[in-house]
């Protein structure tokens, strides 16, 4: 089948089978840093946007995406290098193989916290939007500094 | 110290950051075949016969493999020195199939789609045989794992293929039966860790294509570059020089991948058709086919007086290798070695071993290598010790800790040079405020608040016998780089030993441009495992900038027309010590281009006699609903001591990393087989790791010893952090609710259960519990 889809701004079309995942698509169109660590919708590191709202396009058919718009790191490269160097400063990317779709989620959180006016988050309430993220490496603690600093910056939540 | 000791970022955190295609799925080519297994379904069976006539009728299937199409050869997969001290037990495929998930064929094709069509349709008769699915029934069974003739073990490691053992020893020191006996008080217990898997975030992946010379390139996600080439060679019957291993950017190791896991498969395809492949395993396979942590049982007899001071230890492990040995001879030593060696000051020590082969999928290298089962079985001994002795842990421990300057009879009568352990304790104490929340608090509504602890060593690369190596070369413009062997998982080794050779060499760190692994150019490492990077390739990289910088002063005596011994480098020129002539980096590394000069590189490798251990306190506070038995992790506070962290930064997150995974090991990581063999707990959703709701509070502090034979002081980091937390949740658990648990994990159904059975005990029996 057909489907005409925005990925980062550029009109993509693509006759694609009907049970291909949206995850496969974007990777098969060069989208690689949407990462594949299950199969189960466990580990968030294929996390992506679409119409800015999270999603794990891991259990996404892309069919179901057809007319939205998505967006990936790769689109979003300037405010990954912001909170990235956050990150950077910790020591918390390590392998980096689940950053990718965490810091697509902690945009995506700051952002909902913007909209709904919370200007000063709690931990708790950090981690609870990130429990879907994964991380093997770092143990958390990293991130929770990272994005405490990140959020307090110049420009930060307001 | 200038660059050594301070938390620069990581070279790679922008590429990381931003998502750039650096893993190997990212950059494998397009047009690579998709490799995928057929897996078998019993645990312990033989093929009879193959059919794959309709499944090559599958557009787009390009081959499949079976067991009579590719070498007899056995080999391990174990990613360690040759020779390897694991035994030669399997083919790429086997005709006998050992475990559920074994490979049975291989199937290529243009997409996944085929592939897996195709492998519905390969037709496998099989002879089923009964398996050995309990690990305490395996040894001396009759029915055999591995009968087949052509099984070799390599070292003396104890091993007979005829009684399913892949390791036995016995190691004796003093009169251990005498000593025991004349103890005053004996502690007796068996305990039990499963097998945990070790989920790095990238599962196991490799691509294989031949490159123009019509060599074999395999580029993955490995550990173990060069020891992929070597057992590549032999699996495949091709000659080492045919092969080229690149390791690229890797989603996590911990163990996983110092093991050929995903390699060969590919590789066999590209043999076969000369075309591209790439396999990466999916998140199943990677669990039931990925080599997790060994299982074992761990028989404790630990003896001491009424004072507390301890005069034996004697400990038996049975170890679980599964169908196949890969690293089961080695990590057992570890369960007996590093634990006992903590408690320098006994009379006698005894730890002896079996490794048996089962029909469980096969266990390898997970961060801890076995001194993680040890620590949890001797450290809950050295905790329920001090329980009857009534007497706190702490003050029990202080008593009996190795100090610096002994010879440790049980850590092979390595001397101890460096150790903070009894500061790291003083400091874990300080921070958790453990004199005022031993052993517990009530806190009324059902819970309770508790807190346990544990301390623990490991070693630093393997003494005499791994080896490690670092190359220097000066560019053009006053440049270095810096080539090396050992394989940065993610841990920022790349940018520590850049850390080390800036010191040297007295420059920034952007004046170094580090390289990836690449066997057909990187200076030989035998990888990155066994705590070894940081102290075995570190030193190798301060011995090659000392020769460095001697060719570059020789190099600049020509250039000045001056004696050697009169130059002096000082990071940004060689200069005449009492006179005016100099020559600055830059004017050299370009000199040397020009004919007339050399190009200045130097190369040395470096092994060491000695594995200096690092070591580390750990205290948990826990908080246990006695209505549910759930516990939830309020703080753990860990010091470390591994002599000079090179980069505090990434020591800190090792530990926090370490320590969270020690936690998902201990209360919830469960490996779980049905009565066939099959594993239950093969994604996510059941196999729960830590997310960043369950770790609690983890804090991280170091209390530096300097070791000095490790470069700038340092001693190893990586593994030592996972070994506290069992045995301190343990202790804190027991705090809570008087339940001692001797098996991992620790469910709080387990906790339940044990709060209602004490209940039940305590009405029949007034005396109380042990």
């Amino acid at each position: 089948m057909e489907v005409k889809i925005k990925v980062n701004h550029k009109n993509i079309t693509d006759n694609i089978p009907a049970d291909l995942l949206l995850i496969d698509f974007l990777r098969k169109h060069g989208f690689y840093s949407v990462k594949r660590g299950c199969d189960t919708a466990n580990c968030g590191l294929c996390t992506v946007l679409i119409a800015d709202e999270p999603v794990l396009s891991c259990a996404v058919l892309t069919a179901r995406a057809n007319g939205s718009h998505i967006t990936t790191l790769e689109g979003m490269q300037k405010e990954a290098e912001v909170f990235g160097s956050f990150m950077a400063d910790e020591g918390a990317e390590q392998c980096g193989f689940c950053s990718p779709g965490f810091i697509m989620s902690v945009l995506a959180m700051e952002k909902e916290f913007e909209k709904k006016g919370i200007t000063n988050p709690s931990e708790d309430q950090i981690n609870k939007y990130l429990s879907g993220n994964l991380c093997r490496c770092t143990g958390y603690m990293s991130h929770t500094r990272a994005i405490m600093k990140y959020l307090k910056r110049a420009g930060g939540l307001k | 110290m200038k660059i050594v000791n301070t938390s620069i970022n990581k070279m790679d955190s922008k590429s990381l950051v931003t998502g750039k295609p650096v893993y190997t799925d990212d950059i494998a080519p397009t047009n690579a075949l998709i490799v995928k297994l057929l897996r078998s379904p019993h645990a312990h069976a033989l093929i009879k016969s193959i059919n794959k006539t309709n499944a090559m009728k599958v557009p787009g299937i390009e081959c499949i493999l079976t067991w009579e199409d590719l070498e007899q050869n056995r080999f391990t997969t174990a990613g360690q020195s040759f020779p390897e001290p694991s035994p030669q037990d399997r083919q790429i495929l086997d005709r006998r199939l050992r475990c559920v998930g074994d490979p049975v064929a291989i199937v290529a094709g243009s997409d996944e789609k085929s592939v897996l069509r195709a492998i519905s349709l390969i037709k496998v008769e099989y002879d089923v045989l009964e398996p050995i699915l309990d690990f305490r029934k395996a040894k001396d069974n009759e029915i055999l794992i591995h009968p087949e003739e052509n099984w070799e073990a390599l070292c003396q490691v104890g091993a007979d293929n005829k009684k399913n053992l892949c390791a036995h020893e016995v190691f004796e020191y003093g009169d251990i039966e005498g000593e025991l006996k004349a103890c005053e008080i004996v502690i007796d217990e068996i305990y039990h860790t499963k097998a945990n898997s070790q989920t790095m975030m990238e599962p196991f992946c490799t691509y294989t294509h031949l490159d123009t010379y019509g060599r074999l390139s395999i580029v993955s996600s490995t550990q173990v570059p060069f020891h992929v080439r070597r057992i590549a060679a032999k699996a495949l019957g091709l000659p080492k020089s045919q092969i080229r291993v690149v390791k690229p950017r890797i989603g996590g190791g911990f163990g996983a991948k110092q093991s050929v896991v995903s390699e060969l498969f590919p590789a066999a395809v590209t043999m076969a058709t000369g075309k591209p492949a790439k396999m990466i395993f999916t998140r199943k396979e990677s669990f039931t086919n990925g080599s997790p942590r060994h299982e074992m049982e761990i028989h404790v007899k630990l003896g001491a007086n009424m004072e507390g001071d301890i005069k034996a230890i004697y400990m038996y492990t049975l170890s679980n290798a599964g169908a196949y040995g890969d690293h089961g001879p080695t990590t057992v030593g570890l369960v007996g070695h590093k634990s006992m060696a903590i408690y320098n000051h006994a009379n006698a020590y005894k730890f002896d071993y079996d490794v048996v082969y089962t029909n469980n999928p096969w266990g390898g290298a997970y961060r801890g290598y076995g001194a993680t089962q040890g620590f949890f079985a001797l450290e809950s001994a050295i905790n329920e010790l001090a329980v009857k002795l009534n007497m706190d842990p702490i003050e029990l421990r202080r008593k009996n800790l190795v100090q610096v300057g002994e010879k440790m009879t049980a850590y092979y009568g390595e001397t101890l040079e460096s150790c903070a352990l009894t500061e790291c304790i003083e400091k874990a104490k300080e921070m958790t405020d453990w004199d005022h929340k031993y052993p517990c608090r009530d806190m009324g509504n059902d819970k309770i608040r508790a807190i346990g602890m544990a301390v623990a060593m490991q070693g630093s690369g393997i003494s005499n016998l791994d080896i490690a190596s670092a190359e220097l070369k000066l560019n053009d413009e006053g440049f270095y780089t810096l080539m090396l062997g050992s394989a940065d998982m993610g841990t920022g080794c790349d940018t520590i030993l850049a850390q080390m050779a800036a010191e040297c060499l007295e420059c920034q760190v952007d004046k170094i441009i580090v390289h990836g692994v690449d066997t057909d150019i990187s200076p030989y490492d035998t990888g990155s495992y066994a705590s070894s990077t940081t102290y075995i390739t570190g030193n190798a990289v301060i011995k090659t900038c000392e020769t460095f910088i001697e060719k570059m002063i020789q190099e600049s005596a020509k250039i000045l027309h001056c004696d050697n011994d009169d130059l002096e480098f000082d990071g940004t020129r060689i200069y005449q010590r009492n006179g005016e002539k100099q020559i600055t980096i830059k004017e050299l590394g370009n000199a040397s281009y020009l004919g007339g000069h050399n190009c200045i590189s130097a190369s040395e490798s470096f092994y060491s006699p000695v594995s200096p251990p690092p070591f580390m306190a750990g205290i948990v506070e826990i908080e246990l609903d006695k209505t549910t038995g759930q516990v939830d992790i309020i703080d753990f506070a860990a010091v470390v001591d591994c002599g000079t962290p090179i980069n505090p930064n990434l020591a800190r997150i090792q530990t926090e990393g370490g320590i969270a995974q020690g936690i998902g090991m201990a209360l919830f990581e469960d490996v779980l087989y049905d009565k066939e063999g099959r594993m239950m707990t093969d994604s996510f959703m059941q196999y729960k790791i830590p997310s960043r709701l369950d770790v609690g509070k983890i804090r991280v502090e170091f209390e530096s010893s300097y070791e000095p034979t490790g470069p700038f002081g340092a001693k190893s980091i990586g593994e030592i952090v996972i070994n506290t937390p069992a045995p301190a949740l343990a202790s804190a658990i027991y705090n809570a609710s008087k339940v001692k648990l001797t098996e991992l994990p620790m469910t709080s159904e387990k906790i339940l259960l044990g709060m209602l059975e004490n209940e039940k005990q305590d009405k029949h029996d007034f005396t109380g519990g042990w």
